[in-house]
């Protein structure tokens, strides 16, 4: 079998284990590539039938303008159920509190809103676009990941894995964060969406945008970003190969505008695709330490 | 292009970590960012050169403790393959780790220190890999420029392996000679053992060629029901799931187990077109001939070559729980979709995993792995192991807690 067949029809085996196993599962969905490609792999476990869950989006209020507009044109088409868990919200109610200072992000703020989100639902699984490859911490977890009541992850108290039988049985209060593309590499990730003719929101592809430069790297310019004078600002050619909130994500340098150009890219890339992530760049474990308070 | 999946099995002090450090770094598949966290975490190896073992160590008390705890999972890819590495630890506290990432593999690489030969660990990682059906064993006899790349160290080692493959009844086993220090026999013919005319072990994992059980039946166990309810698809009903092993093709006879009603194969779905057939590994929707009831859990079967529907059965158990397995309490088993309520009604034998001895003191506890005897609330449907061990396989789960606390696979009917 082809090995983007084999990681198609492990996705969609993992998929429908979630439908039948749970009473209330949910899909996370970011608006990014990953959580693109699981809805097309949903598309192709449960069609002619609906899906058996429906997307979340844990909107941070500082996400991508053409993210949003993605979203929305996408779950129209597909007439599937959107609900939006907003951070925003969560900061008004006081449940959270914004960051201070030049680098504030509210990227470990959505956690306090994904819970929030999963309790007020109900929800007993969470299907996400994690993948194993982007992080080392993501390296070892498993693929139905439990949570405790808290939503923390406990990397030393997981549940063997085997083969393909994989255990959902949980306790009240608790739930499973399920990650079908665990295998997937960034590059299967792109190869399948050229592959399958999968839309992507238009920042994947280079376009000309003003840019700040934050501890070195290109940040789109924003007032999300709080610029003030000392900041450098360009006008640049560039793409997002990562797409999270605003804050945290930053921009490479690329004149890749087709598939094939971008594909091209990242075969010779030197640095890994979260490299353009703050929020990993906080410390060597700063994903396990997110993971534990009940991150993605 | 095709992924082959593999275990590396073996301690820090095999240098297991270091020689997958050195296949992904001598396959450029690490990163600056990658390298530049591991320059500034700042473990280096005696010599100066950069510990190429904290790359798959991804969890802080594994870095801070210079051991692999469980399970990693790495990628890589070349040209010709991409590959799926599960890093597992390879000492006896961590056996059930080890058993977790060789269950999704179908080669292993067994590491030998070049100084050490074949020690307990060996015959540990062997007897397991029989256990679990790898089909494939790649011995790398690692650390040959600590014993100054001699032949005749290399060739003793293969020697009282294959002994030791023999007893156990592995049958396909080959031998590479490595440093994964130095990087000799890797990813790079080594020049210092010009007496060893095979490929060197990345030219083997991108050439080996797997071979499955080609005799198999065909199963299809049932994940989820199909049913849009819409005006226009009112009566469409089918049924998604996994196919295990070749043959299911439209028209066949089909049974559904445990029920046993018979019916036939009318179409094959995938993304909403039509296929003639469906081949292992796919997930696809089937219809039937007949309104009959199928829901998750069943497995459709062929008709001429039907799975065993048991109560009553004997199976090899692996134990991951610190809870030692208890004859009284009601177990749950699941298998593929289905999940059925379970006693463990006897200990046969347990092994001893370093000499491969029976013992019959009616124990089993975590890492045990042992022959059980096991009486079901309702049918079970499984193959036994040796025609057929994808369907022979199975997880315990504690219902009182929901942990999987171990693993089976049904080699008899009792």
């Amino acid at each position: 079998m082809d090995y983007l067949d084999h990681l198609e029809a492990e996705a969609i085996y993992i998929l429908r284990e979630v439908a039948g196993q749970f009473e209330k599962p949910a899909l996370l969905f970011s608006g990014g590539k990953d959580s693109i490609t699981l809805v097309h792999l949903a598309m192709k476990a449960f069609r002619p039938g609906k899906f058996p869950f429906p997307l979340v989006h844990i909107d941070t209020g500082h996400n991508f303008p053409e993210t949003i507009a993605f979203r929305d044109q996408l779950v129209k088409e597909i007439g599937e159920q959107l609900i939006v868990g907003s951070v925003q919200q969560s900061i008004d109610e006081g449940k959270a509190v914004e960051q201070k200072g030049k680098n504030a992000s509210r990227n470990s703020l959505q956690t306090v809103t994904l819970l929030e989100t999963i309790e007020k639902n109900g929800f007993d699984a969470c299907i996400g676009g994690a993948r194993r490859d982007e992080e080392k911490a993501r390296a070892k977890e498993r693929i139905f990941s439990v949570r405790d009541e808290f939503g923390q992850w406990d990397p030393k108290r997981q549940r063997p894995e085997l083969w393909s039988i994989f255990n959902g049985k949980i306790g009240k209060g608790e739930n499973v964060r399920v990650f079908p593309i665990s295998n997937w590499t960034e590059l299967d990730v792109w190869n399948y969406i050229k592959r399958e003719n999968i839309a992507l929101p238009s920042i994947y592809f280079s376009h000309h945008r003003d840019v700040v430069l934050r501890n070195g790297q290109w940040m789109a310019s924003d007032p999300a970003l709080k610029i003030d004078a000392d900041d450098v600002l360009e006008n640049k050619s560039v793409r997002f190969r990562t797409v999270g909130d605003m804050t945290c994500t930053a921009a490479v340098d690329s004149i890749a505008t087709e598939l094939d150009d971008i594909i091209e890219e990242i075969k010779a890339s030197t640095v890994s695709e979260r490299g353009a992530r703050m929020d990993d760049k906080v410390s060597e474990a700063a994903m396990e330490d997110r993971k534990k308070q009940g991150y993605f | 292009m095709n992924i082959l999946k593999f275990i590396t099995a073996g301690s820090v002090d095999d240098g297991k970590s270091t020689l997958i450090g050195r296949l992904l770094y001598d396959t450029n598949s690490i990163l600056d960012d990658q390298l530049d966290a591991i320059k500034k975490a700042n473990r280096k190896n005696n010599d100066g050169t950069v510990d190429l073992a904290i790359l798959t160590d991804g969890l802080k008390a594994e870095r801070e403790q210079g051991i692999t705890i469980d399970i990693a999972y790495k990628y890589f890819q070349t040209e010709r393959r991409k590959f799926i590495i599960a890093d597992a630890p390879g000492h006896i506290q961590y056996t059930r780790n080890m058993i977790t990432g060789a269950s999704n593999s179908e080669l292993i690489i067994i590491l030998i220190d070049a100084r050490k030969g074949v020690i307990e660990q060996t015959k540990r990682h062997s007897f397991l890999a029989k256990l679990l059906d790898l089909k494939k064993v790649l011995v790398c006899v690692n650390k040959m420029d600590m014993v100054d790349y001699e032949q005749a160290v290399y060739e003793n080692i293969k020697t009282d392996y294959l002994a030791l493959a023999e007893n156990l009844g592995l049958k396909d086993v080959d031998f590479i000679p490595v440093s994964a220090l130095k990087g000799d026999n890797i990813v790079h013919d080594s020049e210092k053992m010009s007496w060893y005319e095979g490929n060197n072990l990345l030219d083997y994992l991108e050439t080996i060629e797997i071979q499955g059980n080609t005799k198999r039946a065909w199963r299809f166990p049932v994940q989820w029901v199909v049913r849009p309810q819409t005006d226009e698809l009112h009566d469409y009903r089918g049924y998604a799931g996994r196919v295990i092993g070749e043959g299911l093709s439209i028209g066949e006879k089909v049974v559904i187990l445990p029920s046993g009603v018979q019916s036939v194969v009318k179409e094959i779905e995938f993304a909403e077109k039509s296929l003639d057939q469906a081949h292992d590994g796919q997930s696809v929707i089937i219809h039937l001939s007949d309104d009959v009831d199928v829901s998750r859990g069943d497995t459709i079967v062929a008709a001429d070559r039907p799975a065993l529907a048991e109560r009553n059965f004997e199976a090899n158990i692996c134990w991951f729980d610190n809870k030692p397995l208890d004859l009284s309490t009601v177990y749950l088993l699941q298998n593929h979709s289905a999940v059925t309520k379970i006693k463990i009604v006897d200990i046969l034998f347990k092994v001893d995993v370093n000499t491969q001895e029976k013992m019959y003191d009616g124990e089993i506890k975590l890492n045990d792995i042992g022959k059980v005897s096991i009486k079901a609330a309702g049918e079970v449907v499984f193959d036994k192991q040796h025609d057929n061990a994808e369907n022979s396989r199975a997880i315990i789960i504690d219902p009182r807690t929901n942990i999987t606390v171990g693993a089976i696979m049904i080699d008899n009917v009792a």
